[in-house]
C-alpha cells in the first residue's frame, strides 16, 4: 500500500475520534480555536539522491516508522495524527532553501511545528528565516554549537549534543580509558577533520581542553572528499599521537581507517565523531575497521523497548519504510527514532501548554523550551540506554550534550563506554555564550530575556 | 582555439533599419513596463516565489551576463565564475562589517571591483593562452580562491566555522531583511547592471571583444588592442560575477562558506549561458530560467502527477534523467542557445503579425 492512500485511509478512519477530542479540548480550556485541520503536517527535508543519499535513507526510515508507530498504536499524539510529506534536497543549500519555502506555511490549514533541515550548510542559511517564520529548526548533533544560546538564536535547537560537546566527550573517554582527567597531561591527541565549516568546528573547543588538561592538541585537515590521505597519515606516523580523534564525512572516513592499518596506528585508538561512527562508514573499510571506535549520541542496537514495539507493528506488518532489513537499529536508523521522539515529546508538550490541536511553530518553539525527556518518561517511550535525559530551557538549547563510545566488532557496533560519556559543559559554555554575544553584536541582534 | 563563443546570436537578430525609431520607443515603453511589473510583484507574490523562485533566478541571470560579458563576447572561456563569487561575497561582507559607515550600494559596488581587481590578475595568462589552455589556468584560480577563503580565518571575521551571514541589509536606513526588500534589492542590481551591459557590449569595448573574439590575430593586425581588451573584459565580467555572488550570499541564502561556490557552481553558470545563447543579453533570462526554474517545475509537476505513486527517490532520479534529456534536445534543435530559437521564433511571427495588421488596416480604409 503506498503512503498517500495509507495516510488518507487512516485519516478517514480516526477523523470522528480527532474531532471529538479536539471538541473536548476546546471546551475545556475554554478557548475557540477555530482550528480547521485535526492533522499535525510535519514536513520532511530528504536526501534520496545524491552523494549523501545511502546515509540519509536509513535515518527516514527511522523517523517514518517511528511516526507510523505513533499513527498506529498510540492514535497520534493524544489523537492528533501526524501527516507528512517529503522534500527532495539532495543535501544542497539552495534545493533545501527551497523545501522550507514551499512547506513552511503548512498543508491543508495545519501549520509546521519543526522543521529538519538534515544538512549542516541547509541549516546555517535558514538561521534567520526561521526567526522570521518563527518554525523551530531542530539539528541533532549538527548545526552551529552557538546556538545553544536560545537568547540569541530562539529559533535554532541544536539538540542533544553539539560539536562541542561531541569533541569534549571524546578527551573525557580517553580520560576514562587512561584512567582519569589528570592522567591527560602530557598526551597527544591528533584530530583529523574533514576541512569544511563542518570539520573545523571543534578546533576552538579542543585547544581550551588542551590547556585545561594539559595535552597535546595537534590539528591535521584533510581536504574533500577525503579519498586520498598518505599524507596526513605519514605525518601522524612521524608525530606518534596517542590517540586520533577522525572527524569525517561521507567517504573520508573508511579510507582515514585504511590508511591508518597502512601506516601501523592502533585502529582501537581512533576515536570516531559523529558522522563518522555509522556501518557505513566502517563496512567499506573491510576488515581493518575491526576494533574502531565512534563516540555518538545515537547508540546503534535493536534490543531497545521501543524496536520491539516498532518490529512488532511496524516491520512485522510491512508498513516499514525500511528497504534493507538489516539497517534496522543500525546507527542512522537509530538517530531517524531519535529525531522522531524528540519532535513528538516537543509537540506533546506544546500540546499540553495551548491545548490538543495541531501546533504551530511559535508553540513548538515553547515546547522545545520546556521539553523535559526524564529516565522516567524514555523508560515509557522505550527509549532507556537509546536517547539520553534531555531537559532544555532558552539558555540551553542543547540538553543532553552526552555520547556513547561504540566499538565495532566487524560485524555490528557494540557500546564500550561506561554508559554516556558527559562532556565538561560548565567548562565550554562561557565560551559559547561568549560566540553567541559576538554574533549578536555583529547582526544587531538584542537577546532574549530568560527568566520567563 | 579563439573560436570558443563564435556560435552566437546577435547576427540572426534581424537588423531593423526602417523604422527604428519607432522600434526603441516601442522597446523602452516594453522594457518600463516590464519593469514597473516586476516591481510590483511583492505585492502579490508569496514568499515562496520571492525566496526560493525569483531572487535565485535574478541572481543566476546576473551571474550568467558576467560570465557572458567575457565567454560570449570576447571569447574568454572561463571556469572561476565561482571563485569571483566568493571574493565578491566576502570583500562585500569585510567592507559591510569592518567600513559600516558605507552604504550598502557603495560596498556591493565596491566589493564588485575587488573582484574585478582579481579577475584581472585571474586573466594575465590569457595574454599568452587561448581555449582549453585557459580553461584550466581559470580552474586553478577556483580552487585556489576556494583554499584561501576556507585557509584564512581573517576573511571569516574568525567564525568558528569560517562561514559568513549577511551583515544586517539596509539603504537609507530602511530595513530590507523582508523577502520583498531583498527582492527588490536584487532587481534593481540587476536591472541597472543589465542597462549598463546592453550599453557596453554596442560601445567601442563591446565591438572590441567581439573582434577578439572572432579572431584576435586578425584584430592585432588592424591596429585593435587585444591585450587590455581581454583584460577589461576579465576584469567586467569578475565585477559583475562578484556583486552576483554578494547579492546570492546575503539576499538568498544568508549564509556563505569557502565551499558554496565550488566548481559545480562555475559550471552550472556555463551551461546557463550554452543554453541561454553565448552572445545574448537576453539569453542570459533564458538560460538562468532553464538552469534555476525548470527543476524546480518539474518536481511541482512530478509531485503532483506520481507523487506517493512511485518511490520518492526514483522520482527525483526521473525528474533528472528528463531534465538531461530537455538539455541535449535543447542543444540539437538549436546549438545556438535559447536566445537563437527566440529570435527565430520572432523572425517567422513577424510577417504573420504584420500581414494580419495590414489586413486591419485595410479593411477599415
Amino acid at each position: 500500500m503506498d503512503m498517500f492512500e495509507w495516510k488518507r485511509k487512516s485519516r478517514m478512519r480516526t477523523i470522528g475520534r480527532a474531532l471529538g477530542l479536539a471538541t473536548m479540548a476546546t471546551v475545556a480550556s475554554g478557548a475557540a480555536h477555530a482550528e480547521d485541520a485535526k492533522t499535525q503536517y510535519f514536513p520532511l527535508a530528504t536526501f534520496r539522491v545524491g552523494a549523501y543519499a545511502s546515509s540519509g535513507i536509513p535515518v527516514w526510515a527511522g523517523e517514518i516508522d517511528y511516526f507510523r508507530y505513533i499513527n498506529e498504536v498510540e492514535g497520534g499524539i493524544n489523537g492528533i495524527k501526524l501527516v507528512w510529506d517529503e522534500c527532495e534536497t539532495n543535501w544542497e543549500v539552495e534545493k533545501g532553501v527551497e523545501c522550507y519555502e514551499r512547506v513552511k506555511a503548512g498543508k491543508n490549514g495545519s501549520p509546521v511545528p519543526i522543521f529538519l533541515p538534515h544538512g549542516d550548510p541547509i541549516s546555517k542559511a535558514l538561521t534567520e528565516k526561521s526567526v522570521a517564520d518563527k518554525i523551530p529548526l531542530v539539528t541533532i548533533a549538527y548545526g552551529r554549537t552557538e546556538a545553544i544560546d536560545g537568547r540569541v538564536f530562539p529559533y535554532s535547537f541544536p539538540v542533544v549534543f553539539s560539536f562541542w560537546s561531541e569533541a569534549s566527550s571524546a578527551v573525557n573517554f580517553i580520560a576514562e580509558k587512561v584512567g582519569g582527567k589528570d592522567k591527560l597531561k602530557g598526551l597527544k591527541i591528533a584530530t583529523v577533520y574533514h576541512d569544511s565549516p563542518y570539520g573545523k568546528e571543534t578546533q576552538v573547543p579542543l585547544a581550551h581542553l588542551a590547556k585545561t588538561y594539559g595535552f597535546e592538541d595537534i590539528q591535521i585537515p584533510v581536504p574533500h572528499p577525503g579519498n586520498e590521505q598518505s599524507a596526513q597519515w605519514a605525518k601522524i606516523r612521524q608525530l606518534k599521537p596517542d590517540w586520533v580523534f577522525l572527524r569525517g564525512w561521507g567517504v573520508m572516513t573508511p579510507v582515514a581507517i585504511k590508511t591508518a592499518a597502512k601506516v601501523g596506528f592502533p585502529v582501537d585508538h581512533i576515536i570516531g565523531g559523529i558522522w563518522s561512527g555509522s556501518e557505513e562508514d566502517v563496512r567499506p573499510a573491510g576488515a581493518v575497521a575491526k576494533g574502531y571506535l565512534a563516540i555518538t549520541p545515537f547508540p546503534a542496537g535493536a534490543d531497545f523497548e521501543i524496536h520491539k514495539k516498532l518490529k512488532a507493528h511496524i516491520l512485522d506488518k510491512g508498513l516499514s519504510d525500511l528497504k534493507d532489513p538489516k539497517s534496522f537499529g543500525s546507527v542512522y536508523y537509530n538517530s531517524g527514532v531519535d529525531e522522531a521522539i524528540i519532535a513528538v515529546e516537543a509537540i506533546r508538550t506544546a500540546q499540553a501548554h495551548f491545548g490538543v490541536r495541531p501546533i504551530n511553530g511559535e508553540e513548538a518553539q515553547w515546547g522545545l523550551e520546556h521539553l523535559d525527556l526524564s529516565e522516567k518518561r524514555l523508560a515509557e517511550i522505550g527509549a532507556t540506554g537509546l536517547q539520553q535525559p534531555l531537559k532544555l530551557s532558552i539558555k540551553d538549547h542543547e540538553g543532553g550534550g552526552a555520547g556513547k563510545v561504540l566499538q565495532w566488532d566487524g560485524e555490528k557496533w557494540n557500546v564500550v563506554s561506561n554508559g554516556w560519556v558527559k562532556s565538561d559543559r560548565d567548562l565550554l559554555l562561557p565560551l559559547i555564550y561568549e560566540r553567541a554575544a559576538a554574533y549578536a553584536k555583529e547582526k544587531g541582534i538584542t537577546p532574549r530575556d530568560a527568566t520567563n | 582555439m579563439s573560436t570558443i563563443g563564435s556560435d552566437t546570436v546577435e547576427q540572426f537578430v534581424a537588423a531593423d533599419t526602417g523604422g527604428r525609431s519607432t522600434t526603441i520607443w516601442w522597446r523602452a515603453g516594453a522594457v518600463t513596463a516590464l519593469l514597473a511589473l516586476l516591481a510590483a510583484l511583492p505585492l502579490v507574490a508569496s514568499d515562496y516565489w520571492l525566496n526560493a523562485v525569483l531572487i535565485p533566478f535574478l541572481i543566476m541571470s546576473l551571474t550568467a551576463l558576467g560570465l557572458n560579458l567575457l565567454m560570449g563576447y570576447a571569447g574568454q572561456a572561463s571556469l572561476g565564475t565561482g571563485g569571483f563569487m566568493l571574493v565578491g561575497t566576502y570583500a562585500t561582507y569585510n567592507l559591510l562589517l569592518r567600513l559600516p559607515e558605507l552604504p550598502l550600494p557603495v560596498s556591493l559596488l565596491l566589493g564588485g571591483i575587488i573582484s574585478g581587481l582579481v579577475g584581472v590578475i585571474a586573466g594575465l595568462p590569457s595574454l599568452r593562452i587561448k581555449g582549453f589552455y585557459l580553461v584550466a589556468s581559470t580552474l586553478a584560480t577556483q580552487f585556489l580562491l576556494e583554499w584561501l577563503f576556507n585557509q584564512y580565518g581573517w576573511f571569516s571575521n574568525y567564525s568558528t566555522s569560517s562561514s559568513i551571514s549577511a551583515p544586517r541589509l539596509a539603504i537609507l536606513g530602511r530595513d530590507l531583511s523582508s523577502p520583498a526588500g531583498r527582492y527588490l534589492l536584487t532587481l534593481a542590481t540587476v536591472a541597472v547592471v543589465t542597462a549598463i551591459a546592453v550599453r557596453l557590449v554596442r560601445s567601442q569595448t563591446g565591438r572590441t571583444w567581439m573582434a577578439i573574439r572572432d579572431m584576435d590575430t586578425a584584430a592585432a593586425v588592424i591596429g585593435i588592442p587585444v591585450a587590455s581588451g581581454k583584460l577589461k573584459a576579465f576584469f567586467v565580467s569578475s565585477l559583475v560575477i562578484g556583486i552576483a555572488g554578494a547579492l546570492w550570499g546575503f539576499a538568498y541564502l544568508g549564509t556563505v562558506d569557502a565551499r558554496s561556490f565550488n566548481l559545480d557552481r562555475s559550471f552550472q553558470v556555463m551551461f546557463a549561458i550554452i543554453i541561454g545563447g553565448m552572445g545574448s543579453i537576453v539569453g542570459n533570462y533564458l538560460g538562468a530560467a532553464f538552469m534555476i526554474l525548470l527543476p524546480i517545475l518539474l518536481d511541482h509537476v512530478g509531485t503532483r502527477l506520481l507523487g506517493g505513486a512511485i518511490d520518492a527517490g526514483q522520482l527525483e532520479n526521473f525528474q533528472r534523467a528528463f531534465f538531461g534529456a530537455l538539455i541535449i534536445w535543447f542543444l540539437i534543435k538549436e546549438p545556438r542557445g535559447l536566445a537563437a530559437l527566440l529570435s527565430q521564433a520572432a523572425a517567422r511571427l513577424a510577417p504573420l503579425i504584420e500581414r494580419r495588421s495590414r489586413h486591419l488596416r485595410g479593411g477599415r480604409a
